[in-house]
Order: structure tokens, then C-alpha cells, then sequence
């Protein structure tokens, strides 16, 4: 399996998976880190993916998902985005929601 | 470290230049947030971090990850040799 087999793999095996600088115990990242408590505050699930000790995925992901930058959001195959985009979801609710639904449908 | 922080009031020039031309921007600030992170292990690589915020009509219609993905490519290369993070806010007229 290739290393973009290997990313399609993951994103669709997982609902809710997440890219990103070390492990939601240990974040590596400021931004990484932001994110995993977003996740974690609207109670989602999610599987985790440390693109620091996999150098092909922190290589090939980008061009996978046309987006250059860590941590990286995919909820059932689809990038949502990054830090960022990611705490406007949840102050908007829509976080929680989205988790909900992608949890339902696994 | 030292010698990258130096760089970054012609980064911001050069991202100020790109995304004029891209985007048409109504309002366009962007802001060197290097010194947040300074020592971390993300900014050894010697790459500034700047937060950007856009105002264009240019983005109507898209999802923010869209609108993202458009900011990333109009700065093209320099996500790669001079941007490590960026914090992006990328709205519409509609939406101040």
C-alpha cells in the first residue's frame, strides 16, 4: 500500500480522525493542541494520527487534501480543516453536531 | 532562531502582494506572531507564524475550508520556505 492507499485508508476507516503534532496526551503543537480540546469538549470520539512519527503521511497528506499545515480535521473522508476552522465549529455548535452525526453513522 | 524574525517584514510584504492580487482583499491585516512561539519545536525551523485576516467578496460562497485552501494557494511556495503556521480569518462583506 502506497502512502496515499495508506491516508485514504485511514479517513475512511475512522469517522472522525485527526492529524496532528504528537498524541491528544501530549500534543506537540500549540494548534495541535487547541484542537484535541475542541474535539474533546463536544465529547467526539475521534482517532488520532502523529504525523511527526510518520514521515511519509507529514510528507504526503498535504497534497492529499490541498491543505499545507498540521493539525488537519477529516470527518467521515472529508478535510473540515484545521485549527482554526476547527474551533469556529465548535463555537458554533456545529462541532458537536457533526460529531454526533459522523458517530451515528459508523 | 535567531536571523529568521529578521525575515519577516518582507514575508509579510511578499504575502501582502499575493493575496492583493488574488483576492482584491477590502481589508487585509496581517500580524507576525512569531514571538508567541518562539523555542517551540515548531518554529526551529527558522519559519515565521503571522495571523491574516481577509475581508473579500472574493470568498462568497465557500465553505471556510475552501476559502482556506484558496488562501494556501495564493501563497503558493511560501507555505513551504518562509509560512510554518497561519491563522487565517477570511470573511465577506456580508458577514461583518
Amino acid at each position: 500500500m502506497n502512502t496515499e492507499e495508506r491516508i485514504k485508508k485511514i479517513v475512511d476507516d475512522n469517522p472522525i480522525v485527526l492529524f496532528m503534532k504528537g498524541t491528544p496526551q501530549f500534543p506537540m503543537c500549540g494548534f495541535s493542541s487547541r484542537t484535541v480540546q475542541a474535539l474533546k469538549s463536544c465529547g467526539a470520539q475521534f482517532a488520532s494520527v502523529n504525523v511527526l512519527e510518520d514521515p511519509d503521511i507529514r510528507a504526503n497528506l498535504p497534497r492529499y487534501s490541498n491543505w499545507p499545515t498540521f493539525p488537519q480535521l477529516f470527518i467521515n473522508g472529508e478535510l473540515i480543516g484545521g485549527c482554526d476552522i476547527t474551533l469556529e465549529l465548535q463555537e458554533s455548535g456545529e462541532l458537536a453536531r457533526m460529531a454526533k452525526e459522523a458517530q451515528k453513522a459508523a | 532562531m535567531t536571523g529568521a524574525v529578521e525575515l519577516n517584514p518582507a514575508r509579510i510584504a511578499r504575502m501582502r502582494e499575493l493575496l492583493t492580487a488574488e483576492f482584491s482583499p477590502l481589508q487585509l491585516d496581517i500580524v507576525d506572531e512569531s514571538h508567541k512561539h518562539a523555542g517551540h519545536a515548531g518554529a526551529r525551523d527558522g519559519r515565521g507564524h503571522f495571523r491574516v485576516r481577509i475581508l473579500a467578496a472574493a470568498f462568497a460562497g465557500l465553505s471556510p475550508v475552501k476559502r482556506h485552501q484558496r488562501v494556501y494557494a495564493a501563497l503558493g511556495a511560501m507555505m513551504q520556505t518562509d509560512i510554518h503556521a497561519l491563522a487565517l480569518e477570511t470573511r465577506t462583506p456580508d458577514e461583518t
